[in-house]
């Protein structure tokens, strides 16, 4: 572990905005809230940040994304696949999106090897940082993901006039080349060590129950239609839940075509299973009609279903859907702690 | 079982890039329904098994999926069946021979002609279901003496409907098939002297071996479950049942999330599941 001067720190953020060909993000307060976004100075950052709106996702996979294009010449059309390597730096990544991002990566590189995903977290640079202050909906700690150990290239903690450094990977190390670091005493470790220990008790939701045991359960609640309809007959199939989660990532595919000529590109984009026309087929079928089903749909794919394929769980707990649903009942940790407290009574 | 693992693709390349096909051949159906015959450059093959699907890419239009009607045992090119009901399938509709098509795929699981080689072939196709099991149906006519006897039942709404009339000529007359069809009704401005009743009315009747026999099903979604049920009622196993599933597929890559049924991917897993796979599936309606 290294430790930098927190003025030296900031040097490597204005010198990485000045002359790294890539965009440098970072976390900022927006309005009453804290975003991901471009960074003109590193004044901006807001390291203590408790929770962003939307995850650093968008910089891997984007909200838009173009797939191919496609030119008319001739009687013929070319038609392109295209993969924007744009990669981001992106500072200030708390340790449950850098679980997110991981598991996109698992599912994206590692599983199914998607190009344009591939191309963009290859050129990208995350800097995580330690959690300095708890969203009240955040429940990270229960899914073991309040602190991590891999997954970024640097991963800062705040030590006050100084910051104790983590090298993830070898790209992080070359960072910190062009400033002064120095390695961590022993009391700097331990300092950090119990800063991790103390975030433990900063959570005021937790999952009653270790989050291993959410398929098993899961699977003996598919039938319980009272539960899931009980909590469906507020939901408004906004798919506000889908947008703001870090490991969500269904898409739509859209044709965007130009103005002028016979030219174009196809896109895709996000999209949500709450959504009603989500399952819907060519012929008008659907094969989630009711409320009901896509909301117990989107919590049986956060416990179960991403776990039986991939081996994680697709919640790191970060609470955002909780804070974003206007009907409140897009909670996790709520849904799964009622299913538990259920089935035991 | 094809691998999820597909090979890195060059600079710039990705799975997203489609082939170009070109439109050699449309035939007339219904009139909803075209068959479209597609080239791939250099008149190579498209290298699929019966059953799978590819996505076709109208420039400036979209993509959507659709099951391959025809053979691998039918070399150059291949066809498909497709019914205008929305924004690319009418798109094609009025493309004409000799424009040009993107197609992505072969994708998914088709027929496991492998596990299914030396038994008694049932298949059942409602509607525009006969396009996928039309792959395997002449898959199996093709190669005599690899697989048992041969039966294909099919039903429609009305005889108008009817996908591929010449073929089923010629199966109706075949010594080595035993073709069964049947319509819902019969409006007054068209003629029919066959069975008239919803396809499970033609199970009954049928002699067959539930030992040896094994059931291809393709069809609307609201067929599969009576199917299954004069299946089972004549002493079918439901591991001797095989159905093609109908989903949305958007990237066919097991990454979009539209085909998703329960935990399975239907653009992965299926679109040609097994039956005991999916039986217990309550999002997979059958």
């Amino acid at each position: 572990m290294k430790v930098i001067d927190r003025s030296d720190f900031t040097a490597l953020i204005e010198e990485l905005i000045a002359s790294d060909p890539r965009e440098v993000v970072g976390v900022q307060e927006s309005g009453e809230q804290y975003v991901f976004d471009r960074l003109e100075s590193a004044e901006q950052l807001a390291l203590e940040h408790d929770l962003t709106a939307l995850s650093p996702k968008k910089y891997v996979m984007p909200q838009r994304e173009t797939l191919l294009t496609y030119e008319q010449t001739d009687d013929d059309y070319e038609m392109r696949a295209e993969a924007d390597p744009t990669g981001h730096i992106v500072v200030g990544v708390h340790p449950y999106d850098l679980a997110a991002i991981n598991q996109l990566d698992k599912i994206f590189i590692d599983t199914l090897q998607d190009e344009p995903y591939r191309r963009k977290r290859e050129h990208s640079v995350l800097i995580g940082v330690t959690m300095q202050d708890v969203a009240d909906t955040c429940f990270a700690a229960s899914m073991g993901t309040a602190t991590i150990d891999s997954g970024y290239d640097l991963m800062v903690t705040d030590l006050g006039d100084r910051f104790a450094v983590d090298i993830g990977t070898f790209e992080g190390d070359q960072l910190l080349e062009s400033v002064p670091t120095r390695n961590a005493s022993a009391e700097e470790v331990e300092r950090v060590a119990e800063i991790k220990a103390d975030l433990e008790d900063a959570f005021d939701r937790e999952l009653a129950f270790p989050p291993a045991a959410l398929p098993t359960l899961l699977e003996a609640s598919y039938d319980d239609m009272d539960f899931w309809e009980d909590y469906a007959e507020q939901c408004l199939s906004c798919g506000t839940c889908n947008v703001v989660c870090p490991t969500c990532f269904c898409f739509s595919v859209d044709m965007i075509r130009d103005l002028e000529g016979d030219s174009g590109r196809q896109e895709r984009r996000w999209d949500g299973c709450l959504l009603e026309d989500f399952a819907t087929v060519a012929q008008g079928e659907n094969f989630r009609e009711e409320v009901a089903q896509r909301h117990r749909h989107r919590f049986m794919r956060k416990g179960w279903y991403i776990y039986e394929r991939y081996g994680d769980i697709a919640c790191v707990g970060c609470g955002r859907c909780t804070r974003h649903c206007v009907a409140g009942v897009a909670d996790p940790c709520e849904v799964y702690n009622e299913l538990r407290e259920g089935q035991h009574a | 079982m094809r691998s999820q693992t597909r090979k890195r693709f060059e600079h710039g390349e990705s799975e997203y890039q489609p082939i170009e096909g070109q439109i050699v051949w449309i035939d007339d159906h219904t009139d909803d329904d075209k068959l479209f015959v597609i080239d791939l450059p250099d008149g190579v093959a498209l290298d699929h098994e019966p059953g799978q699907f590819v996505q076709l890419f109208v420039p400036g239009v979209g993509e959507a999926p659709f099951s391959i009607a025809s053979s691998p045992t039918n070399e150059g090119p291949f066809e498909l069946c497709i019914r205008a009901v929305g924004n690319v399938t009418n798109a094609i509709h009025d493309m004409e021979a000799g424009d040009v098509v993107g197609i992505r795929g072969p994708y998914g699981q088709g027929f496991d002609v492998d596990a299914i080689a030396g038994e008694d072939l049932l298949f059942i196709a409602g509607g525009i279901g006969l396009a996928p099991l039309r792959s395997v149906i002449n898959y199996a006519l093709d190669r005599p003496g690899e697989f048992g006897e041969l039966t294909t039942l099919y039903g429609c709404t009305e005889p108008a409907e009817q996908l591929f009339p010449e073929e089923l000529d010629s199966w109706a007359g075949s010594d080595v098939m035993d073709y069964r069809e049947t319509v819902d009704e019969v409006p007054e401005d068209q003629a029919w002297d066959g069975n008239i009743g919803v396809i499970t009315s033609l199970i009954p009747p049928l002699e067959f071996d539930p030992e040896s026999t094994v059931a291809l099903v393709c069809g609307p979604p609201v067929m599969y479950r009576f199917v299954i049920k004069a299946l089972r009622e004549k002493g079918l196993a439901d591991d001797r049942i095989y159905l093609s599933l109908e989903r949305n597929m958007h990237c066919g890559r097991g990454l979009c999330g539209h085909c998703q049924l329960n935990e399975l991917y239907v653009c992965l897993d299926g679109p040609v599941f097994h039956y005991p796979t999916v039986r217990d599936k309550e999002e997979a309606e059958v």
